[in-house]
Order: structure tokens, then sequence, then C-alpha cells
């Protein structure tokens, strides 16, 4: 039997969003207060989901220490306290929260191979959230 | 199609331990959760059916019913129980949260009859919640 599990943890960053290669009229006009020089942070809050069979040894689809290990080491550790912007990934891409969700949805994918890895959803304040599936569709809404 | 979702809240406690595995097995897959004491969480179950709105009542489901299927084979069965001694699909079953929303679902589904089981999800804490969907 497939079941879904999804786990919520927290992180705080800072970021800035600004394009190179706008203008600063257009950069303004695009990402507003946002692109204040600078910049400004959000606590984020990172669910991820993942989903396989639920062992019939151990009631679980995979054991939650090996996916707060994982998560905490490859994830909160990179990004919790950090300037975005900062980093390696957002030299050239612009650290808004849709780039962050899929950045860190490919972090895991990569990482984390107890269960399937189905989404990563991540809500910038209580008022906007992201969710990536790795392109597919949200079937299971 | 439309999707109507209702929570309800209990509280139990529970432990994890397999008889197959030795006593150290036990304690290095289920950690403290392995204490034959057990321990308790609030739980939240949601339940999501799906259906068309009946021209007449404009309901997909009768609120009150689907309340009264909930609290009669779930939350009486489950709240306030230890659930390795008092429910029996965890007498043999580990009472994970996602052994309880496969049970919380066996029971619902052949109770519902104007609308369709979409899904059902168990909330352990808020930052843990498993969903299940029936067999896929």
């Amino acid at each position: 039997m497939i079941a879904h599990l999804s786990r919520r943890y927290l992180f705080s960053a800072s970021h800035r969003l600004h394009s190179p290669e706008m203008s600063v009229a257009e950069n303004q006009a695009t990402y507003g207060k946002c692109n204040n020089p600078h910049g400004h942070g959000h606590n984020y809050i990172l669910e991820v989901t993942v989903s396989g069979p639920v062992d019939q040894s151990t009631g679980m689809i995979c054991n939650l220490v090996d996916l707060d290990e994982c998560v905490k080491r490859e994830v909160l550790l990179r990004y919790h306290l950090e300037n975005l912007n900062m980093l390696q990934e957002f030299t050239e891409t612009v650290p808004t929260t849709e780039n962050l969700c899929i950045e860190i949805f490919e972090i895991l994918q990569r990482s984390f191979s107890y269960a399937h890895l189905d989404k990563v959803k991540l809500e910038e304040t209580m008022m906007n959230s992201f969710e990536y599936a790795g392109g597919r569709e949200l079937t299971r809404a | 199609m439309v999707y109507l979702t209702r929570k309800a809240e209990f509280a139990a406690s529970h432990y994890y331990h397999n008889p197959a595995f030795t006593a150290e097995e036990n304690q290095r897959i289920f950690g403290k959760c392995n204490n034959p004491n057990g321990h308790g969480h609030n739980y939240t179950l949601e339940v999501t059916v799906k259906g068309e709105v009946d021209q007449r009542s404009g309901f997909v489901v009768d609120l009150k019913q689907l309340k009264e299927v909930m609290n009669r084979e779930v939350l009486d069965a489950m709240d306030h129980r230890f659930l390795n001694k008092e429910v029996p699909e965890f007498f043999t079953k580990i009472p994970t949260t996602e052994n309880l929303a496969i049970a919380a679902w066996q029971r619902l589904e052949p109770k519902l009859h104007n609308a369709r089981l979409h899904r059902v999800r168990v909330y352990e804490t808020p930052d843990l919640f498993v969903d299940f969907y029936g067999e896929e």
C-alpha cells in the first residue's frame, strides 16, 4: 500500500530579487520592494512529501530520522541564516521562491534515496507558497 | 466534481515495536518511540470526499452524516485509547502514522454511500502528516 508522508521544516534566509539582464527601472518595476539593494528576509517553511509502500515490518514508508538528517544536512545547513544571493546556485539565477523550491527539490532528488520524492512545497510567508514536483503535475491535491 | 474536507481531532497513545526484531533492533529502528509504556499525540484526522453536487440539496455529502461516520468508525475507537492495546488493527500492525491513515481509510471507505472517499490525511503533529488515497 502506497502512502504519502509530509514533513515540515523551518529556515530563515535573506535575498534580493534582481536580474542583471534587466535595467534598473525594469528591475524596480518587476520586483518592487524585493529589489531593495540591501535585501530582506523570510522565515521559509519547507514541506517535503515522499511516498512509497509501507514496509510491513516497520509500518513506515521510510525512517523519519533518515529524512530529517538528509534535509538538515543538505538543505537546512545550506540555507538557514544565509543570504541566498551569496550562494553559488544564485549567482546567475534570481533567488525567487520558485527557483529556491526547484533547487531544493533537485538537491533532495539527488540525496534522498529511501523513498520516492513526490514534491517540495515552500511557503515564503503565510500568504504565499510554491510547489514543485520535478515538472510533474500535482495530481493528488 | 467537488471535493469536501472535514477535520476531527483525537488524542491517543502508542509505541513502536516489532516482536520479530531483537530488543537492539527495535531500539535502533524506532528510537524513543520504542518505549513500551507508550507516548501520546493529538492527532488530526482530515477526510476528503468527492462527488457531484446534488441539485436538490446543493451538497456533495451531508456533513452531519460524514461527521457521524467519522465519529463512529474512527474517533469512538481511537480517541483517548492506547492504540497498540485497544485498537484491533494495531494488535499486529505497528501504529505508525502511515498505518493509522490506512486504518482510517479502511474503516471509512465501506461506510460512505453518497460520496467517494478521496483522501485520508492524518497529522501526528503539525509538522508531520501522512496521506492515503486507497490502493494506487
